[in-house]
């Protein structure tokens, strides 16, 4: 059977075997083996991955089932992506009430991680705008679920990680837009301390920020980055057409090594810092999705993969911890070529294992280079687990099940909730 | 071309679907059959949900001959009027299966051969009387010539491309385009079981094409176009060589 890969390439995983889903309705296929269902394979470590287990996958349910053009409400099968919701919804004037850094995810797999975006200061995870689901069980039963009915299975759901049982179809809420553009703004700041306050006031006024740091700055320069923020912009704002480049792009092959090293790193972050501050309308594709305008850009890292790091640190200790992370980076030179900074919000999400809470989310990315890849990792748990912070599983390769723990106070009730026909990679691992 | 009052037999089939979808975007009225009831349920919801003006569904099984006539002005009349029909089903059986099953090898012809000719036949009726139309139907690279793994499935697609050629003649000058569809490998629930390689190509690949050639009113046309040249090939080995080859 062929292999398959999340977003990181790493781990890789051979499954027994993989059956295509086509029809909702149908119940889930017989199987021996322990089974889960493969999106569009987004998430990065192996929350979607299932060695020598059965894959499903959920990319042939892809049918819109229902769309208010008047309400917003949209009624999807779960592998329908949301680029596609994007394409129905905003000439419609309606944009995803939340949305992650990348538009090639399905919706069951924005579900199952609860993503979270931008946005998260005022509208929390994508979770908090799913009306409804539908689970499909390996017992045969099929069950619908939203904050009122089935509540329980809901919020398993939301965050679940794909392990409640097959997501059938998602009716979500989407949010007005005037259209397809924004008005956005980057700013510099020249050290850790200006972010948060920076970030603060731009959290008041602008529906959407985050923030990039250069993992390479050590010393005063610690923690330097720029802060983008925008909001929709209103329709006669907007002129001509998004730049044609966008989406043509593309790492055809997968080079013999990785491209991201200590002199390609030091050279991008140090000019990306020096890249003018600037304010202006842009379309609404390359504000949120930068990266999807380079397809494959994954393979950038080479046929060893990366591993990306993601935690949230509470308010009162962020800034102290965040230092000591990105001082330990720095110290490692392993640096991050993306290293993302946001502040979320106190929006509760209804997922049980949802991973975004108040304080500040640090996400970052490493070339895989075995053993100092994951030990620098660990170190990097320790500041995270002292500060009484929590890893992301969508963006996990190595996490022990103590951290796991940790990081979800509502793991042992998720678990009574757990079909026992479905299995992971990252669940085998993380909860051995 | 107009395609907006469009028929499309075999709407659950992988190109079918694809093509309803493109023309739901832009608007159109479809009437959609299906041997399965359900799926086509949910492919009418989600091509309404994409803009198509009306869908209609007929549940249809290809093999059941009483079923298939009048389906045409059925589709018409549902649609208020028609200037598309396309024929997308398709039962691409394992050969090995046809052998020992003579129940199976008729079902293929009839799914794949006598099915869209009856469909066919009943569309050029039509069109010829309205004096506009077009007749597209998706045949295979495997009708071009017969190999050990697939020859009963060939045989019907063969069938299929000179019964389209008989159309267009038949119809040349009467406002009616007759276009035929040869796909190579596409990468879709009929062929799930097929290792897959570099020739493979998506459905939604192959409909673009097929949309662009309805749209140009082309004749025949390979999808995706290497294979007009792989085929060539193919169709001019000579016999002898031919039958020891093993692909």
């Amino acid at each position: 059977m062929n292999r398959h890969e999340s977003w990181g390439r790493y781990p890789q995983a051979t499954p027994a075997l993989v059956t295509r889903l086509t029809d909702r309705r149908a119940p889930l296929p017989p199987s021996d083996h322990p089974r889960l269902v493969y999106g569009n394979g987004r998430s990065y470590g192996d929350v979607c991955l299932n060695d020598g287990g059965e894959v499903l996958l959920a990319r042939g349910l892809d049918r819109f089932i229902a769309f208010g053009a008047a309400t917003g409400v949209l009624r999807a099968e779960a592998g329908v992506l949301l680029s596609e919701v994007l394409d129905l919804a905003v000439p419609r004037g309606w944009f995803l009430a939340v949305t992650p850094g990348t538009r090639f995810v399905t919706l069951g797999g924005a579900v199952a991680n609860d993503v979270h975006g931008k946005n998260h200061h005022r509208a929390g995870t994508f979770g908090c705008h799913v009306r409804a689901l539908e689970l499909v069980r390996s017992d045969g039963s099929r069950r619908e679920c939203s904050p009122t009915q089935s509540p329980d299975w809901f919020a398993a759901t939301i965050g679940g990680l794909g392990l409640t049982g097959l997501i059938a179809w998602v009716e979500i809420q989407l949010s007005r837009i005037p259209g397809p553009w924004l008005h956005a703004e980057s700013r510099r700041f020249s050290a850790l301390a200006e972010f948060f306050p920076l970030s603060e006031a731009a959290d008041r006024r602008d529906e959407f920020t985050v923030a990039w740091v250069d993992c390479a700055a050590r010393g005063a320069n610690l923690g330097r980055g720029i802060l983008l923020k925008g909001s929709f912009a209103p329709v006669a704002a907007g002129r001509g057409t998004p730049p044609k480049a966008h989406g043509r792009l593309s790492v055809p092959v997968t080079p013999p090594f990785s491209l991201i090293n200590r002199l390609t790193l030091d050279a991008f972050n140090a000019l990306y810092y020096r890249k003018p501050e600037d304010a202006g309308l842009t379309h609404y594709a390359p504000f949120f999705y930068p990266l999807d305008g380079i397809g494959h850009w994954n393979r950038i890292y080479g046929p060893k993969g990366f591993l990306q790091y993601q935690c949230v640190l509470p308010p009162a200790v962020a800034e102290p911890a965040l230092r000591e992370l990105l001082a330990r980076i720095a110290r490692s030179g392993e640096g991050s070529f993306l290293a993302v900074l946001k502040r979320f919000g106190g929006r509760v999400s209804p997922g049980l294992l949802s991973f975004p809470r108040p304080g500040v989310t640090i996400a970052l990315d490493f070339p895989f280079k075995g053993q100092a890849t994951l030990r620098l990792l660990d170190t990097l748990d320790a500041v995270v687990a002292a500060a009484g912070g929590a890893l992301y599983p969508a963006k996990d390769a190595r996490m022990g099940p103590a951290m796991f723990r940790r990081s979800f106070p509502a793991l042992e009730r998720f678990m009574t909730f757990v079909d026992r026909g479905f299995s992971s990679g990252f669940w085998r691992r993380a909860t051995l | 071309m107009a395609m907006q009052q469009v028929l499309i037999v075999g709407g659950t089939s992988a190109i079918g679907e694809q093509v309803a979808r493109r023309l739901a975007v832009r608007g159109a009225m479809l009437y959609l059959t299906g041997r399965d009831g359900g799926r086509l349920a949910s492919i009418a919801d989600d091509l309404r949900v994409r803009g198509a003006a009306r869908v209609a569904p007929e549940g249809l099984d290809l093999t059941h001959g009483p079923a298939l006539a009048g389906l045409v002005s059925r589709a018409a009349q549902a649609l208020v009027g028609l200037d598309t029909v396309l024929f997308a089903a398709g039962l691409l059986p394992d050969q090995a299966r046809v052998n020992k099953d003579a129940n199976l090898l008729r079902e293929t012809l009839a799914v794949n051969a006598t099915g869209a000719m009856v469909v066919l036949n009943e569309a050029a009726a039509y069109f010829e009387q309205q004096g506009h139309g077009q007749i597209v139907a998706i045949g295979s690279v495997a009708g071009d010539r017969g190999r050990a793994t697939n020859y009963a499935y060939g045989a019907a697609k063969g069938a299929l491309e000179i019964f389209m050629s008989g159309l267009r003649q038949r119809l040349q000058g009467r406002g009616v385009q007759v276009l035929l569809v040869k796909p190579g490998f596409v990468d879709t629930p009929m062929t799930a079981d097929f290792a897959k390689g570099p020739l493979w190509a998506s459905p939604e690949r192959v409909t673009k094409d097929i949309v662009r050639a309805m749209e140009r009113g082309r004749s025949v046309i390979y999808t995706p176009w290497f294979w007009r040249w792989i085929m060539l090939i193919i169709r001019h080995l000579p016999e002898r060589l031919f039958v020891r080859l093993r692909f």
